[in-house]
């Protein structure tokens, strides 16, 4: 109990840094700010597994420079606490139309050690629509990994919306303490089915997630008698305000 | 030369003449306008607004050419405003662009304005203040001319289309920023795929939608903001407006878009429409089935019912996703059919300015050193003789300066204010005639032909996905303004390179818009430019001190696509007449 509240300490803490810049923004008509949750949601797995996870965005800042927070995390129902959990903050400024390169730090604080990283990334829009978002980071114990997260949107009507997704972390060399081998460790690939009912603000969603670990950090999880690939049924929203 | 300007100074002298010699008489009105939150319903919700005495729109403002108007504006609001009288030639300290004319009118504080009336026609005012104006604080003038116009009406309304939406602007334009399709609910859908594949084959869809994927643009992006309910007078569809008529007589409608984004095809099934008046300014008239209406443009139209029945105004936005509806009618609560839309325009890659690598290509010195009157002169034959490979690397819009005549007469349904091959050239609904820009004529030339002194290149730039609007790729608060000279004509060349029409509205001086008609080229406030297209006005620079110049679409004006101009030199008095100055109270 007392590691979730740790957990949610840490989840909420971007946000009140965040929170009275955006009052301030009020008066500045050349500041924007939005708040998104891609993912809010809950899982069922397909041997009983409970989680809820969320992965979701907030920013604050001009067209020319943004202070981005993302965050996401995996909270295991069945015994209350935090599978991962990562906040990030940084900051973002466009290089191209259609690209922003961003550089901050970010807090990995699940069950188990902490982490903290570096990290620089590239974010924007791929030919074809395709929504890109990947980070390189580089912890304090001198490990380099990456993810890479990818994102398409088939509209099955303007309301109705198909996002297939997929998202793919991969480390340069291992870091056993907190069960990460080295080369690509896990995918998840996701199928969402969403539909809006208010606005873009609130869109309900069902769909299927699958996700699967690789090498040594399969065996790590393994060892703890955790499956390495697992399908989900998810149930949740996007949320974007 | 400069007959504004002379009309100015006569005016000036009669004025004084008339205040001292004859005191008794009153030419000089004054008005009183208060700056409220208002309730605004449409019919299909209701919104707090903002409004004129109370309402939105605001009252109608008849003034006389001529006559010194004093206008007392109240703010009620707990936030700074202004109010810009669109389209009218006054002094710069009374246009009403806070921090360009004067600092605004703070919350509680009456600002007078006060300057002469010196042209006649339909216009428009609204606040020049964060989103007011989309909010709703908008309102119409209508100016009685010093002698008669040259057309016979029996009637006149006034026709103010807007679109207000349920979301405030600020919102608006938040979640533009956010993700710039957040109102596009017109975007291609995996059925209009499957539709396409059975019409054009497989291959043929794909590889359309792969080019447009490639750009990472929208074919059905033509409305930025949906979601609006369009309104007449202030009435939604349902709650249509009604004019009263007596059969056979003649009305003349005075259509106004104070739209904060969306243009209107406008039309009366059943009745043919005389334009006899654009952006204030008389035309030879032209009569037509159908107009588009700008954001921002007036036209003055007569029409006249013979029967005693009802006839349905109807305003389609240009994307197709909501239309405007009023009544002209004999009696009180009779209707007539509301007709169908016509199907939704797509872009084109025209639209999306495909000529663009060729007018890159294009020799640009040679262009521009290219004698502009030997242009307009250019006949056929000569055109024939000219190099043909460059020709058809020439833009097809920048021949606008050729002998217009011709052009039309080489394709009938080609309007050369369109990119060749645009997805949105307009038809009318019935077949008929729509009205083009290249039918604008003046009535009456406002100021001698002469040739520009200088030509000054406006490329109307963005970046559609991360909704960022500029001129030159410059966005306003980076750029510095732009310096004309007192006396000096300007050639403004707006070369648009982006995906959406922008109706460009200089203030305070009038901007010729080039039809290829030479001295008869129609004089305008508002020059609506097409995707993909490059559109010549002139400008006789005759009015000192500094003026805004900007995309009249809110969200592309506040996003950056504005410009200061700043007027440097010309009389000391008409820039700083203690009489023609506000006064804050």
């Amino acid at each position: 109990m007392i590691d979730l509240k740790k957990s949610l300490l840490t989840a909420a803490l971007p946000f009140s840094v965040l929170m009275p810049v955006v009052g301030h923004s009020a008066e500045m008509s050349n500041i924007y700010y939005g708040v998104q949750m891609e993912e809010f949601e809950y899982r069922y797995g397909e041997g009983g597994e409970e989680l809820f996870a969320f992965d979701g965005d907030a920013f604050i800042g001009t067209d020319e420079l943004k202070l981005r927070w993302e965050g996401s995390g995996e909270l295991d129902l069945n015994v209350n606490r935090f599978e991962s959990l990562s906040n990030q903050l940084a900051l973002q400024t466009p290089i191209s139309d259609f690209w922003d390169i961003k550089g901050g730090i970010r807090y990995s604080s699940p069950q188990g050690p902490d982490r903290w990283y570096a990290a620089v990334g590239l974010s924007g829009l791929a030919p074809q629509w395709i929504e890109v978002d990947t980070h390189l980071f580089l912890s304090e114990k001198g490990k380099l990994s990456a993810d890479l997260d990818i994102e398409y949107e088939i509209l099955l009507t303007n309301y109705l919306t198909l996002t297939p997704s997929a998202n793919i972390d991969a480390a340069f060399s291992s870091d056993r303490e907190i069960g990460v081998g080295s080369g690509i460790n896990s995918v998840e690939a996701g199928l969402r089915l969403s539909y809006d009912v208010w606005d873009r603000i609130l869109s309900p969603y069902v769909g299927v997630v699958y996700e699967r670990k690789f090498g040594q950090t399969a065996n790590y999880v393994e060892a703890e008698g955790e499956s390495a690939d697992i399908w989900y049924a998810v149930i949740g929203a996007k949320l974007m305000f | 030369m400069r007959i504004s300007f002379m009309q100015k100074a006569c005016f000036g002298l009669a004025m004084a003449a008339g205040v001292t010699l004859l005191p008794g008489l009153s030419i000089a009105k004054t008005f009183n306008l208060t700056v409220d939150k208002v309730l605004i319903d449409t019919g299909n919700f209701e919104k707090e607004g903002i409004g004129y005495n109370g309402k939105s729109p605001g009252p109608v403002l008849r003034f006389q050419e001529g006559e010194d108007v004093t206008i007392n504006v109240t703010n009620n609001l707990n936030e700074s405003t202004s109010i810009h009288w669109h389209g009218l030639i006054l002094p710069f300290q009374m246009d009403g662009v806070p921090k360009i004319s004067f600092p605004g009118i703070e919350p509680g504080e009456t600002f007078t304005y006060k300057f002469p009336i010196v042209q006649s026609g339909t216009y428009w005012f609204h606040s020049h203040s964060g989103f007011q104006e989309p909010d709703g604080a908008y309102g119409s003038i209508v100016i009685e001319p010093e002698k008669r116009d040259p057309f016979r009406f029996d009637k006149d309304y006034v026709v103010q289309f807007t679109d207000a939406h349920p979301h405030s602007g600020k919102r608006i334009l938040r979640n533009l920023k956010m993700s710039a399709d957040y109102y596009n609910r017109q975007q291609q859908t995996i059925g209009d795929f499957f539709a396409d594949v059975r019409e054009n084959g497989f291959k043929a869809t794909v590889d359309d939608r792969m080019a447009w994927g490639d750009m990472r643009m929208m074919k059905t992006d033509i409305e930025d903001v949906q979601g609006f309910t369009p309104l007449i007078n202030g009435k939604g569809p349902h709650q249509n407006w009604t004019g009263l008529f007596e059969p056979k007589e003649r009305i003349r409608l005075r259509f106004i878009n104070s739209s904060a984004m969306t243009y209107f095809d406008v039309r009366i099934p059943g009745l043919k429409m005389t334009v006899v008046a654009a952006d204030g300014n008389n035309v030879q008239p032209v009569t037509v089935d159908e107009l588009r209406l700008g954001v921002a443009e007036t036209y003055d139209v007569i029409v006249r019912p013979m029967d005693d029945k009802a006839y349905t105004i109807f305003g389609a936005s240009m994307g197709r996703t909501a239309y405007a509806r009023a009544t002209l009618a004999p009696r009180q609560g009779m209707v007539a059919e509301i007709p169908e839309m016509t199907k939704a325009p797509l872009l084109t890659m025209a639209d999306m300015g495909m000529d663009h690598g060729n007018m890159e290509g294009m020799d640009h010195s040679n262009m521009s050193g290219m004698d502009h009157s030997s242009m307009k002169d250019m006949d056929h034959s000569k055109m024939k003789s000219m190099d043909h490979s460059s020709m058809k690397e020439m833009d097809n819009s920048s021949m606008k300066g050729m002998d217009h005549s011709n052009m039309m007469g080489m394709e009938q349904d080609k309007d050369s204010f369109y990119a060749n091959g645009s997805g949105l050239v307009p038809t009318a609904a019935n077949g008929g005639k729509f009205l083009s820009y290249a039918d604008l004529k003046a009535q009456k030339p406002l100021y001698e032909e002469r040739e520009a002194t200088r030509e000054i290149e406006l490329r109307l730039t963005g970046n559609m996905e991360r909704y960022i609007w500029s001129i030159n790729g410059v966005k306003y608060e980076d750029a510095d303004p732009i310096v004309l000279q007192y006396g000096e004509r300007v050639r403004f060349k707006f070369v648009n390179e982006t995906m959406m029409t922008h109706p460009m509205h200089l203030h305070g001086m009038w901007s010729i818009l080039d039809v290829g008609a030479g001295k008869w080229d129609p004089i305008k406030h508002t020059i609506s430019v097409a995707p993909g297209t490059t559109v010549y006005s002139e400008t006789e620079v005759d009015a000192p001190g500094q003026w805004a110049f900007h995309c009249h679409l809110s969200f592309h004006m506040d996003a950056g696509m504005f410009r200061k101009i700043v007027v440097e030199g010309g009389p000391k008095s008409a820039s700083l007449n203690p009489s023609e100055q506000g006064v804050l109270q």
